[in-house]
Order: structure tokens, then sequence, then C-alpha cells
């Protein structure tokens, strides 16, 4: 799989885009000990017009390549951490609606729709305006819109996965119904669940990106989208305080989206695509 | 020294209307966006500042004010006070007529003060307190009688504070529901016309105004554009002529005022006087420690602020009274930008980095720029410090219910201490449930007694050595932590003459403009 993944252009180019993006998170700290917020310069300033900062100013005079690279930290935790919640929200409840079907499948499908109904958007927006704009409620808020398809992938791939004959064989065994939802049925519905994550992920980063453009984010969280937001207003006199963040934006979520291909080329190689092996 | 020009005498100043020197043209019509909507024009039951921008040109008031604050003459040619500071005697001017045709008298003068204001008008109530009796001795003489001395009392008979409204129309009625309110009638030098729901509200030329030769233009359209960046297009576009302060974002005025035959001007805000500060918590938390306040005051680069986060327009502020407000005095405690101290300062207290949180005024980019300026100030002193965040609605419980540690806020002061600055630091004016006045909780018995001192004192030379004596003590107190002043500068076209040229700017500036062909 791994050889199949690794033969995938795309998926690799996206694998050495996003490494790129983690580690600028990582090292952030220690290329701009100041922090994003630190005003370094006059404001506006455009990139390279002053030495040590590419990037430019913005519109207090903070250094744009500090913001871009804590605003990586912000956009890669919200996007994974707002994944994984989704995912334990969304796995369990779809495991058991298609496993146990009937009264428990139907409840929980109709609870997965009431959510399906209302835009993902909106509800974040309403979320995070109930609660304050933290991290913490942003992150929260992008999970809670983000489970449902999850429940409804991880239903439809228990419910094929649990009429096959190994399952029946493990219930002539004698197991309980627990032990093969968990042991039997669970592991051979995860490939389709990674790619459906890394697919999410890039949601995520968007969707943080979208709230804190539109005011709503984490007010002490240097973010990409509140970036993007606060530069709106300036936009034709200073291109690069929108733009650096933009393409940031773009690569990342390019990337995980190039991956995600390449896993679910990865994992079904019979579906795959022509023109590629 | 910049208080008003009274003399401890009976004084006397004979009706000069300032006359117009020559080369001023007749026609034209103006376009002003209006912004928000306001939700009425009847000027004695809404005094926000659209209604005050749009119907400044309807209503009128007994005096103006030029931008040093001192009276002229409007619907009063001239005006008396006694040497005791008790009486007021105001001869009106003659020829006045509504806009309905009726005449105006002293009638009017009593009914609106008196009767309707009176109902209608909270601030003007608290000014009003101080009088016996308002009476109308002849059809053009009104004579207001105080209990005891109040300076600022000149100040009272400002547009926005004193329109004057007609009796024929309102005596008798219930004035909030009275149907007249939607076509409202004033003696101003524009009558109103027609007001089009989320488009615009058009004035017409008053034919029969008292002022020979006013107004010059034939119509003013009020515009209502929503959005502050369609409101830059469409000043850039030539759609309208005049971007009164507030209307498009700080940092679009420098590309607006780049453009050829633009002018800017930071005057008219001269009686409002618009100061900014942060509402420190005087109750709980480190805010409640004097010498933390005043580490947060040497803490700021408040120059820095001004200059970036409000594009260099306004002024830092000294203390608690602004600079064009009658009896400020900048011989004060004046804090700089400077780190050490503020960091010597939270030593000898033992800061501890117990969190504080900033709340900043919802109203948009520049506030929130703002916010974060400060922080970054703070926290590079060691002040441990995060940004809330909250809509209006938000600010206004969080405020309001004391549950917050600094919070952003201006407030205007109507050109006098005792109207627009006390209130926000005697112990009297601390009322939970309130987002005005003194939230910040700060109680000091004795300057108590000052404040209320230094309002009812006859001569402005006693009332000024008083106020002196509270900005020094009050400055080293630290109650809230100043800002600047705000200007909002007002951006129009130069052909548009003669726009701002008293302390109201274009709420009544229509009256005197005119348009170069």
């Amino acid at each position: 799989m791994w050889k199949r993944f690794r033969s995938n252009m795309g998926a690799m180019i996206g694998v050495v885009m996003l490494i790129a993006v983690i580690v600028i998170a990582l090292i952030a700290p220690l290329l701009f000990p100041d922090g994003p917020w630190q005003m370094v310069q006059r404001p506006f300033l455009a990139p390279f017009a002053v030495d040590g900062l590419p990037l430019g100013t913005d519109t207090l005079g903070r250094n744009v390549a500090a913001q871009l690279a804590y605003g990586a930290q912000v956009s890669l935790l919200v996007g994974l951490v707002s994944t994984l919640v989704a995912l334990l929200i969304g796995v369990p409840l779809g495991a058991l609606a298609g496993f146990y079907g009937g009264y428990a499948d139907e409840g929980a499908m109709r609870f997965t729709e009431f959510f399906q109904t209302i835009p993902n958007f909106a509800l974040a927006i309403v979320l995070v305006a109930i609660f304050e704009p933290t991290l913490f409620s942003i992150t929260l808020a992008i999970a809670i819109v983000s489970w449902p398809p999850v429940a409804r992938l991880v239903r439809a791939e228990v419910m094929s996965v649990r009429t096959r004959e190994f399952v029946d064989a493990a219930r002539l065994a004698g197991l309980s119904k627990p032990r093969i939802l968990i042991q039997q049925v669970l592991p051979n519905t995860v490939s389709p669940i990674i790619v459906m994550a890394s697919l999410m992920v890039a949601t995520a980063i968007l969707l943080e990106s979208s709230l804190s453009f539109l005011g709503l984010g984490d007010p002490n969280a240097m973010s990409w989208g509140y970036m993007i937001g606060a530069a709106r207003t300036v936009i034709r006199t200073s291109w690069w305080l929108s733009f650096f963040p933009g393409i940031a934006i773009v690569i990342t979520v390019l990337a995980l989206n190039l991956i995600g291909e390449g896993l679910n080329d990865a994992f079904n190689p019979h579906l795959s695509r022509k023109g590629k092996a | 020294m910049k208080y008003l020009k009274l003399k401890a005498t009976t004084f006397l100043i004979a009706a000069s209307l300032a006359s117009p020197l020559a080369a001023q043209e007749a026609g034209g019509r103006l376009d002003i966006v209006v912004q928000p909507e306001p939700p009425g024009l009847m000027l004695g039951l809404i005094q926000n500042g659209p209604t005050q921008l749009v119907a400044g040109d309807i209503y009128e008031s007994l005096l103006r004010y030029d931008s040093d604050l001192n009276p002229m003459p409007s619907l009063a040619k001239s005006w008396e006070i006694s040497e005791d500071g008790l009486t007021y005697t105001f001869q009106l001017t003659e020829g006045v007529k509504w806009h309905d045709g009726e005449p105006f008298t002293a009638d009017d003068v009593v009914f609106s003060a008196d009767v309707f204001l009176r109902e209608t008008h909270a601030r003007l109530r608290a000014s009003l307190a101080y009088v016996e009796s308002i009476t109308a001795p002849d059809p053009m003489t009104v004579v207001f009688k105080l209990k005891e001395p109040f300076g600022p009392f000149i100040n009272a008979f400002e547009n926005g504070t004193m329109p004057i409204v007609p009796k024929h129309i309102y005596e008798g009625t219930d004035f909030a529901n009275n149907p007249a309110n939607a076509t409202p009638i004033g003696t101003g030098p524009f009558k109103f016309d027609e007001w089009v729901k989320g488009s615009h509200i058009h004035l017409v030329k008053n034919e029969d105004y008292y002022v020979d030769g006013l107004p010059y233009l034939d119509e003013v359209f009020y515009r209502v554009i929503p959005d502050a960046a369609a409101r830059a297009v469409a000043f850039e576009t030539g759609e309208v002529d005049v971007l009164p302060g507030g209307s498009v974002e700080n940092w679009d005025i420098p590309r607006l005022a780049e453009m050829d035959g633009v002018c800017v001007t930071e005057k008219g805000w001269e009686f409002l006087a618009p100061l900014s500060w942060m509402w420190l918590n005087n109750r709980e938390g480190p805010t409640a420690n004097e010498k933390f306040r005043q580490a947060v005051m040497y803490a700021m680069d408040r120059e820095f602020m001004k200059d970036v986060v409000w594009n260099g327009y306004g002024k830092v502020a000294t203390g608690p009274i602004a600079s064009s407000t009658n009896f400020y005095s900048d011989d004060v405690t004046i804090y700089d930008h400077n780190p050490d101290k503020a960091k010597e300062l939270l030593a000898e207290m033992g800061y501890d980095g117990e969190p504080v949180s900033i709340l900043p005024l919802p109203y948009g980019e520049t506030w929130q720029r703002w916010a974060e300026a400060v922080r970054q100030n703070l926290s590079e002193v060691g002040i441990n410090v995060e940004i809330d965040s909250a809509d209006v609605a938000g600010w206004n419980e969080k405020t309001s219910q004391w549950d917050y540690d600094m919070a952003f806020t201006y407030l205007y002061q109507y050109g006098d201490p005792a109207l627009g600055v006390s209130r926000n630091y005697t112990a009297d004016r601390i009322k939970k449930g309130s987002p005005w006045n003194n939230v910040e909780g700060y109680e000091n018995p004795s300057l108590d007694e000052k404040w209320a001192a230094a309002a009812t004192m006859v001569t402005p030379a006693e009332r000024e050595a008083a106020y002196l004596e509270i900005q020094k003590e009050i400055v080293d107190d630290v109650p809230v932590a100043w800002m600047q002043e705000l200007t909002f500068p007002t951006i129009y076209r130069c052909n548009v003459n003669d726009l701002v040229t008293t302390a109201i700017g274009i709420n009544d500036g229509p009256r005197n403009a005119w348009i170069e062909k």
C-alpha cells in the first residue's frame, strides 16, 4: 500500500508541502521568539522593503512572516483536534447504527439528519457566537458541524462488512456482539475513515479561517483567517497582507487534499481513476 | 486657557451675524452620507448622532457655538447673564417663522424647555434641575432663573441639547406619538421634504429663512449607504460630496484625502469632544491597585497608537478633560511611554502575573487593532493580558454588570466638565446595569465634593482654579486609562466652502455652506 501511495506523484507533493507547514509551525517560536503580535516596524511595509521582513508588516507594523508561522500552529491545531473530536462522535454513532440496525439505526440517523439539514457554516457561526470565540469553542463548533458525514460513512461501511462471511464465522464462534463490532467489523472500515479524515482536516482549516475572517476567531490566537479578515479593508493599498495568508491556506488545504486522494487511491487500487497505476 | 469669555460683570453681546464677505455662490445641491440611518428626525425626541446630523438643519436652538465654544447668535440675537449668575435673559431674533408659516415666539422657547424637553430629554433635564423658572415677559424675551449658579448652563443652548420645537403643533399632545414627528417642522435653514427609507432623506432650502441670503444651497440629500467600503466608493465616484466623521474606515481616509479636490478637516468636534479611555475595574483584581493602573499608563505607547491605529488623527489625552473642553489643563502628571517605570511600579505592588482582560469596543477594525496594540504594550512590561471579545449586546452586558478588567469606551463632554466629565468619576454616578458614566467604580468622596462645588461657582476664574486642582489629583489616581481625544475627520470636496465652521461641525454646517462652481 505504501508503495502505491509513494508512486503517486500528487500525494507525495502533498506530503512534502504538509511537512513543510508542520515544520514551520513547530519552529515558529524559535524563528520568531517575540511572538506574532510584536510591533516591529512601521506599518504597511511592503515585502522586502526592509531587511529581515521578507513579507512586510501589517496594519500595526507586525511581522507578516511571524504571523504566518504562528498562524500555521493555529490552523493545524484546530484542523487536527476538531477532526479527532468529529471522529470520536461520528464513528461510534455510525458504527452502532450500522451494526445494530432497527431502532438504534433509525434514532441515530434521524439525529444525524437533524444536523445535516442545517448548513455547516451557519451552524458553526451560531455556535461560536453563543459561546465566546476561543480556540476551544471554535474547535468544538467545527467538530459539531463535521461529524454527520463520518457517521453516515461508517454506518454504510459497517452495514456492508457485517454481512460478510467472516463476521458470520465470528458469530458462530460465539463472540459477543460488541466484540464482533470492535474486533472484526470496525478494523475493516478504517481505510475510508482515514481518507475522509484527511479531507476533513482541510475543511476544518477552511472553516476556522472563514470564522476568523468574519471576526469570530479567538482574538488571542493569530490565525490565517484573522490575517485576511484584518487585511480586507486595506486590500487595495496593501495586497501582501491578504495574499500571503491566502497562499498559506491554499497550500495547506491543497496538500491535505492531495494526500487524501493519494490515500484513497492507495486503499482502493481497483477504484483508482484512469492514468494511475 | 480656553474657558468661555464670560466676564464677571453683566455684559451684552450685540447680535452680529458673521457677515458674509463676498463670492459666495448660491445654488446647488449637497449629498452627505448619513450612517447609520437615523431612527427619526424629531430632534426633541431623539438625539443620537445621525438624527443630529440631519435634523440639525431643520431645528435650531437659541445659540450656536464657534470652535472655541464661544456662543453665537441663532434664535436669540443677544443674551445677558446677571452678575450673580442666576438670571439668563435672551432677546429673540425677529422675523423667524416656523416652516409651516406660523411665527416663532418666546412661548415656543418656554414650551420647548419647560414642557417638551423636560419630559423627553434626559441630558437637558439634568441641567434644568438647576432652573427655577422659565418665563416669557414679552414675545421676544425669555428669562431663565436658576436656583444656584451653574456655569455650564450657557452651553445648554446647543441644538442637540435644547432644540426649540413648535408649541402650536405639540402642545397638549402625546409627544412621542404625534404624527407630526414624521414631517418635522423647525425654524432652520432647510425644510424637510421627503424620506425614502433605506435610500435618502431630502431637505430643501427654507426660502423664508431669517438670515438674508442664507442658506446658499438649494437642497441637501442625506444618503443612506450601509457598507463602509460602498460609502468610500460612492465618494470616489462623486455620488456623494461629504463623508461625515466615522463613515469610512480610518485607513481609507489617507487614500481618499489624496484624491484631487478632496479636503479633510478634523474640526467640528469641539463641542462633543469625544474622549476615549479604558475603564479599569477599581473594585477587584490587579486593576484595583493604583500602582497597577499607573503602570498601565506608563506601559502604553499612546503616541504610536494614535499614529498607527488612528492614522495620526486625534490627540493623546492627558487626563479626564479634553483639550477643546472648557477648563482643560495639561499641568498634570504626564504619562509618557516608559516601560521601565511601568515595570518598577508593577514590582512595587508585587504583581503576581494574575491575568487581566481587555474588552474592546465592538465598533469595527480600528477598535480591535487598538486593543491588540494595548495588549502588546502591556505584555511587554510583563502584564499577563488577554483580549476578551463581545458583540454590542455583550459589551453592554459586561460593562454594565462590571464583569471586566479593562474596557474601552468613549464619551462626549458637551463643552463643560460639569456636563460631560464629572459624571464619569463621581460616586453618585455608579449604577450597576448602566454602561455609562462611572462604570470603573471610582470612589473619592473629597473629589466628589470638589466636582460639585466647581459646577456651581459663579465666575469662570474660580471654576478654572477648582478644575485645575481636580485634574491634578485625579490624574495621579488613574481611575481610568485615558487614551486619546478622538477626532472623526470630515472628508469633503474642496469646492464645498464653509461647511465646518462651528463646534458641532456639519450638524449645522449646510446653513452656511456654498458650492464653488
